[in-house]
């Protein structure tokens, strides 16, 4: 790390930018399924999944999506591209939370490099990431073949302390200071990637993460 | 007789002989009681004058005879756009009873602006870098009726972060910056409702500092104007004040001000609690029995609870007068009657001075006195309340008592918590900090974000908490907190520990001499010390 290099915001995306979850957005694709029957199985089974889903995240986001991502096997990459605009439009764009673009001006105004990390997929975000002028991001990844998801990830999953390491090079190859660098989410899972930088601050925070905020005497921030 | 050995030389002073009772001192959310020194000398508040009988009469009466302006009446046209500001929750402490006086006052205006076909009005808190008033606070401020007509698109706490909202009106000759906010001052008429409490209150700070950004308000709450204001509860001899008249007449050039003050006098509790500010010598038996279950009952509750209790209890101030017109005329004759209220003739100085520190202040009203604000209130406050010279003599000891809890607000203070925890370990000079530190608290999103849209002070705050004890850290030779609870909290400001107040008076006594001359303010008390040799 440089401790004269430039200073970054990296955020968590679900959560503490957006008000949407990964669900939404395979909510979102499930219901535009080709022909009806394909719409509705897939429908019922994301519902079906939505406690199974809450368990697992509990447990471990690492698990969580391990599991989450399964349920994209079969989609075919060009619909799940080509309704990627429409998912920005009507379901991104909305839920974006009231105080995001004035943090992210912020942010710009006093110089940082935004940084968008997400457990989100790459193609779900683009629109998104332009829109709020993110310069970089980093996503998952899901793995096709023959043009069909297999409903495997790519390495590295994006979670927990993988964001952590992934933070520590981006900041080693583009001369970023992380002591003078913030991170935001809403998330106890992310607390690795929090606890590396000089300035964590909780957005919107669940339970375990405020609790920890507040003994750490982070910052707790509510877009909303 | 007795009053000459006593050396009663105001009603106000009392010096303490070999019988007199214990004294009562602020400790935080409670309240101790300290047998203290024989020939120590207390100052109380003076009594309070009597309150105006109609307060809503004298305000009428005062914007129907304004000073160096036509009536308020004459101003008012049908179609003007007019913008009425108001003080922030920082007054009066702690907050009074309702009706609070900016409900009369704006009770009155809005009736007289209706009468005169205005109905574009916007009504204002101005609360500067301080942090935004809750709906509940703004709602208890106006009464339901106001409240609920105008909020919240046209009652609103001014945002000193909102670029669109906020307006340069250039630099005094001095070369201070002045950007304030653009509804306000591009109204056809500003009217500023205002509550004096202390004379650094009201005037030209009303809107020139109440309105204002950042970058306007660093100009002039910085160290170096701080050092050279003796003291800044004193305007005549304030830096502090002199900076602001310059802004508030640039404020003058560019909008017409209708300014209404009110002085009120010191009624600080209900009758029940009253006892906090009287002599303990003249405590009746049911004076004695009053403390004794309020004693009984706040140390049998938590710390928390005792706070609530504590800011449960609304002040009981009475308006003793009222003023409206032209910023300057009507300041000067609210600070004459501000000072007929507070001030106390007090003979020498003192070699040491103890001062307790209750749970009031401007900046911790619903939540905790954390150790910046103790900082503020004792450094601050407490020693720059008197006039012509400080009762402390210069290299005295000032003996204060609080537990000094490290405990902080969060939503309110943020970045007091890293002010305190990382920057004074670093220094505690307050230049370097301003030079060091003070931008990158003022730039940091998350307390930017937070101030905005929360109820978080600026995250330059804290750094004006520190200044705001310059003069006192300048001056005073030795802090003592007594009976703080740990030992870093005093550390850190750069004071010292005692257990209790016997400890620390000896402690006094060793850098003093045991013939030092000893005064206590008691507090509770708005009052100022008009000291002479």
């Amino acid at each position: 790390m440089n401790k004269n290099g430039q200073a970054a915001a990296f955020y968590d995306l679900e959560g503490t930018l957006v008000s949407t979850n990964l669900v939404h957005t395979l909510a979102f694709y499930a219901k535009r399924q080709q022909g009806l029957w394909q719409t509705a199985k897939k429908s019922v089974g994301t519902l079906a999944k939505l406690p199974f889903f809450g368990i697992t995240d509990l447990y471990s986001r690492n698990v969580f999506n391990e599991v989450f991502f399964k349920s994209y096997e079969g989609f075919s990459q060009d619909r799940l591209r080509y309704f990627s605009e429409e998912l920005f439009e009507e379901v991104l764009k909305p839920a974006i939370f009231p105080g995001t673009p004035e943090l992210i001006a912020q942010g710009k105004k006093i110089g940082q490099r935004q940084v968008v990390l997400t457990g989100a997929l790459d193609f779900t975000i683009d629109r998104l990431m332009t829109h709020l002028g993110i310069d970089d991001c980093v996503a998952n990844r899901l793995e096709f073949v023959n043009g069909y998801a297999t409903g495997r990830v790519l390495p590295p999953v994006m979670a927990s302390a993988t964001k952590a390491k992934w933070i520590r090079e981006y900041a080693e190859r583009e001369n970023i200071n992380l002591s003078d660098s913030y991170a935001y989410s809403d998330s106890i899972s992310d607390l690795p990637m929090l606890s590396i930088v000089g300035h964590p601050v909780a957005v919107c925070p669940d339970f375990r993460l405020k609790q920890t905020a507040l003994q750490h005497d982070w910052a707790i921030l509510d877009l909303k | 007789m007795a009053l000459q050995l006593r050396r009663k030389t105001h009603e106000s002073i009392v010096y303490i002989d070999k019988d007199s009772a214990p004294r009562i001192m602020p400790f935080g959310e409670d309240f101790i009681i300290e047998d203290i020194p024989i020939g120590t000398r207390v100052i109380y508040p003076n009594p309070p004058i009597k309150g105006l009988p109609n307060r809503e009469a004298a305000i009428r009466y005062a914007i129907n005879h304004p000073l160096e302006m036509e009536p308020l009446y004459a101003l008012l046209e049908p179609g003007m756009r007019v913008t009425i500001a108001m003080d922030d929750i920082s007054l009066p402490l702690p907050p009074m009873a309702i009706p609070d006086m900016r409900q009369t006052m704006l009770e009155v205006v809005l009736d007289m602006c209706g009468a005169n076909g205005v109905d574009d009005i916007h009504l204002i808190i101005a609360n500067s870098l301080h942090r935004k008033m809750t709906a509940w606070e703004m709602k208890r401020m106006v009464g339901s009726v106001i409240f609920n007509e105008y909020h919240p698109d046209r009652y609103y706490n001014h945002d000193a972060e909102d670029d669109d909202n906020l307006v340069t009106l250039g630099h005094t000759r001095h070369n201070e910056p002045l950007r304030v906010n653009k509804r306000a001052i591009e109204s056809d008429l500003l009217i500023y409702l205002n509550i004096n409490l202390v004379p650094m209150d009201g005037g030209h700070k009303s809107v020139a500092v109440g309105l204002c950004d950042y970058e306007s308000l660093r100009a002039h709450h910085e160290p170096q104007t701080i050092r050279d204001s003796h003291s800044y509860m004193d305007p005549p001899a304030s830096e502090l004040n002199h900076k602001v008249i310059r802004l508030g007449k640039l404020v003058d050039e560019n909008c017409k001000v209708f300014h209404i003050e009110t002085a009120l006098n010191n009624k600080m509790f209900p009758d029940g609690y009253d006892i906090l500010t009287r002599n303990e010598d003249e405590f009746s038996f049911g004076d004695r029995m009053k403390w004794e279950a309020m004693k009984r009952t706040f140390s049998n509750l938590p710390r928390a609870a005792r706070r609530k209790l504590l800011h449960a209890i609304p002040a009981q101030y009475e308006l003793i007068a009222c003023y409206a017109g032209k910023t300057e005329p009507v300041h000067d004759k609210i600070l004459e009657k501000n000072y007929q209220q507070y001030e106390i003739p007090v003979k020498g100085q003192c070699d040491i001075l103890i001062s307790g520190i209750p749970d009031i202040s401007p900046y911790n009203v619903y939540s905790a006195l954390n150790p910046l604000l103790v900082q503020v209130m004792a450094l601050g406050y407490h020693f720059n309340m008197y006039r012509n010279k400080p009762l402390l003599r210069e290299g005295g000891v000032m003996i204060i008592t609080h537990p000094c809890f490290d405990e902080f607000d969060h939503n309110f203070h943020p970045s007091y918590i890293e002010f305190f925890h990382r920057l004074l370990p670093e220094s505690r000079d307050a230049f370097y900090l301003r030079e060091k530190y003070e931008r990158e608290f003022a730039s940091n999103p998350a307390y930017i974000e937070m101030y905005r849209r929360g109820n978080a002070y600026h995250g330059a705050h804290p750094f004006f908490m520190w200044y705001w004890g310059e003069n006192g850290r300048q001056h005073i030779g030795h802090v003592i907190v007594a009976g703080a609870e740990n030992a870093h909290v005093p550390e850190m400001l750069g004071w010292e520990r005692a257990d209790n107040l016997t400890e620390a008076i000896a402690m006094a006594r060793s850098y003093m001499g045991r013939n030092a001359e000893i005064t206590m303010l008691h507090q509770p008390i708005i009052g100022l010390c008009n000291v002479t040799d």
